[in-house]
């Protein structure tokens, strides 16, 4: 007896697992750089934050009697996305309670993957801002000590140096820092064609449209570089808005989407008490994004001409 | 000059090479033939013979059943042997009349015509009485198509010459076997409509072809060569419009709305056939092929031979086939018997080893996009998936379910393996079922 089916007969080569696969591949060079600059702790705080995401999805899955679904390795993605958003120095129950926040509550409670209307990651990095607030905002550590670049400019003090930035010799969490080892990442990640420039190429535009018109600085190459370089902004741009799940589907929508992530971190960063305004303004857009998929729902082949002649 | 293409569309493993460099080879069938009343689109043909009559190869044996409808020929000589419902390669049962092929192949007389000579109420009836249908796998009547209402809006006639679907290379063949059977078929079709143009639109991976076409129409100051960007479905009649004059037509509207027609270059030479030699449409090309046969080849067939001969000819199978698909691998059907007799419609056997789809399990939709990327019809495949699979008729409307023209793309690229045109497609199904009885 032979086979049938719907067509089509044959598939492309593409996988879930593996797209999560390259994620991973593409956050190892900002993870690696991490660990070096930041020493013993950061690595072990990726490596528990990453078992407890895999770990506490596994044992939802056994617990609900569902399939396994920790083989799609977006458990992995999320854990170390959320162990890059950490400071270096954090207890490692930090990493616990944020993986385990992260996967439970904003994933699975939600329907696991693709049904989570926020990116887990980020929504357990902003449950612990707002509950461990000291602890997730202390950048202290052997090699820096003292505010983050963007603090710093805030604060009116010296920010470090420019290339200290852009390589990642400075406070932050321990995946933020290094522009560098990021943009390997994305490039390898556009390369592979996982994500495309429509998100984060519009952020960063709109973003830095944003600080040229209301920062008071007017066209100032150093400060419009400290502020792609020093903060959140590449991890956030390039890893974090571009999540499949929790970015708009529609073409037209995911720049509208990019724009309002980069007016809404401008807005946080010039405006707002922190320095920082990344991880909220993604999280905001992530709440937006059925909201902008109703909106700009493209036109179908051959649906433009019959309007413009019906008006 | 920037390459005719359009937005969307995939590029799958093309598996071309298999049969490319085969030339035609005609079979000579034995045993019974069998001839579904429904080869097309429309109603069903009404037969003219019964059972046990003597029919000749070239005879009608069934007669147009209304005006969108096309009538059918024996196309060998024997006795009918019973009309009764076969299955066909849709999986329905169909009503066939069945002959039992005495081996002699007596064929009638054909009277060839001059073009030149028909005004083009004789020429669109020698087309309609031969039965040609479109063979690109639609199998629309011609005779309709060549009938719009304003024939003097007609600005482009285009050749359908792309053969996007992997695998497939019976039209390859023909153009570059019988280029000229195509051109003078072309030329017929243009004297229908005056303010025409001629397009051969061919898929630039048939270099060959391109250049042959273009030396050979180099005095056919209306016939212009054009390639387009090798891309599925560069071949769909919608993207095929739109690639070579750069006009958009949606669902509801007719290729005539953008003064085109389109036919298939198969078509186009069964209507040479039809007027210039005068004979019905009893053949096509088939292209059997697939890592499952051990000859993969293109067949000059005779229409109603069952399929178990055609894999018969090229060779028997080399491994038993997990999946036989009727048609290419993007759109084509999949059959559960091979005891079905080969139609006006049917382009290829495609013959698989293993079954790669059946063994994916679909997986949760991580809203990754590429089916937007990749759909032709600019539509959102997740979410017409979605409310289909729910169906919720009116939303899947309101979200353009039915400019899908089911090309397959969607569930291609889909890394969680989702069968996005399946739950499309029925949902369409379903929907213009309704609006056909309402």
């Amino acid at each position: 007896m032979l086979k049938v089916s719907s067509n089509p007969h044959i598939r492309s080569k593409d996988t879930t697992s593996r797209i999560m696969q390259y994620v991973v591949i593409a956050l190892l060079p900002a993870t690696v750089f991490g660990v070096f600059n930041f020493g013993l702790n950061a690595l072990l705080l990726v490596l528990v934050t990453v078992a407890t995401t895999v770990l506490t999805e596994y044992i939802y899955d056994r617990c609900m009697k569902k399939k396994i679904s920790i083989g799609d390795f977006s458990a992995v993605v999320t854990g170390l996305l959320l162990a890059l958003n950490l400071p270096p120095k954090a207890p490692l129950w930090i990493g616990v309670i944020g993986g385990v926040f992260a996967i439970i509550v904003v994933k699975m409670l939600f329907g696991g993957l693709g049904q989570n209307f926020m990116n887990p990651a980020l929504g357990a990095r902003c449950f612990l801002i707002i509950s461990f607030t000291s602890i997730m905002t202390n950048f202290d550590c052997d090699a820096y000590t003292g505010a983050t670049p963007l603090a710093a400019i805030k604060a009116g003090e010296g920010a470090p140096g420019l290339l200290d930035m852009v390589i990642g010799q400075t406070a932050g969490t321990i995946g933020e820092t290094s522009m560098i080892a990021l943009l390997i990442g994305a490039a390898f990640l556009l390369a592979m064609k996982v994500i495309d420039l429509r998100v984060p190429g519009s952020y960063i535009l709109s973003f830095v449209v944003f600080i040229l018109l209301f920062s008071g600085r007017g066209l100032d190459p150093v400060y419009i570089l400290s502020q792609l370089a020093g903060g959140g902004l590449m991890l956030g741009a390039f890893f974090m808005a571009t999540d499949y799940v929790t970015r708009p589907i529609t073409k037209n929508g995911q720049y509208v989407f990019g724009i309002f992530l980069g007016i809404m971190t401008g807005i946080f960063r010039i405006f707002g008490p922190s320095a920082e305004g990344v991880s909220y303004a993604i999280i905001i857009g992530n709440l937006l994004v059925p909201l902008i998929e109703k909106v700009t729902k493209p036109t179908a082949f051959g649906k433009k001409k019959t309007k413009k002649e019906a008006a | 000059m920037a390459k005719l293409t359009f937005r969307g569309g995939v590029h799958p493993y093309d598996g071309k090479d298999l049969s490319k460099d085969k030339p035609m080879k005609t079979i000579v069938p034995k045993g019974e033939m069998v001839y579904p009343l429904s080869q097309h689109i429309g109603a069903p043909a009404v037969p003219v013979v019964k059972k046990g009559d003597r029919v000749l190869a070239g005879q009608k044996i069934a007669d147009a059943g209304g005006f969108v409808s096309a009538p059918i020929y024996a196309t060998v000589s024997g006795t009918v042997k019973t009309i009764e419902p076969r299955r066909v390669v849709t999986g329905d049962m169909v009503n066939a009349v069945i002959i039992d092929n005495d081996g002699l192949f007596e064929e009638v007389e054909y009277i060839p015509h001059d073009p030149e000579k028909l005004n083009k109420k004789e020429i669109i009836d020698l087309i309609k009485e031969a039965g040609v249908v479109g063979m690109g796998g639609a199998g629309f009547p011609t005779h309709v198509k060549l009938s719009p209402k304003e024939p003097d809006k007609i600005e482009y006639v285009i050749a359908n010459c792309a053969e996007c679907e992997p695998y497939l290379t019976s039209d390859y063949r023909r153009m570059l076997e019988e280029p000229q059977k195509l051109i003078d078929g072309m030329k017929i079709i243009l004297r229908l409509f005056d303010n025409a143009q001629g397009i051969l639109a061919v898929e630039d991976n048939k270099q060959d072809c391109i250049e042959l076409l273009t030396r050979l129409t180099a005095q056919e100051s209306r016939i212009t060569v054009m390639a387009l960007k090798t891309k599925y479905p560069q071949g769909a009649e919608r993207q095929l419009i739109y690639a070579t004059t750069g006009r958009e037509i949606n669902s509801s509207m007719l290729p005539a709305d953008a003064g085109c027609v389109v036919d298939n270059v198969d078509t186009i030479v069964a209507v040479y056939h039809a007027v210039a030699e005068g004979k019905p449409l009893m053949n096509r090309i088939v292209t059997v092929t697939g890592d499952a046969v051990n000859d993969p080849r293109n067949f000059y067939v005779r229409i109603g031979m069952n399929y178990h001969d055609l894999i018969e000819e090229a060779g028997g199978f080399k491994t038993e086939p997990e999946k036989v698909v009727s048609g290419g691998p993007m759109m084509g059907f999949a059959l559960f018997d091979l005891n079905v007799p080969t139609t006006k419609t049917a382009s290829a056997l495609l013959c698989l080893t293993k079954d790669e789809v059946s063994a994916l399990a679909p997986s949760p939709c991580i809203n990754c996009g590429r089916c937007v990327e990749a759909c032709p019809g600019r539509v959102v495949p997740r979410k017409l998936a979605v409310l289909a699979e729910h169906g919720d008729e009116e939303a899947f409307l309101a979200n353009d379910g039915m400019e899908c023209c089911e090309c397959g793309c969607c569930s291609f690229v889909c890394p969680a393996k989702r069968q996005l045109t399946q739950s499309i497609k029925s949902m369409r199904k379903t929907l213009l079922g309704k609006k056909k009885k309402a």
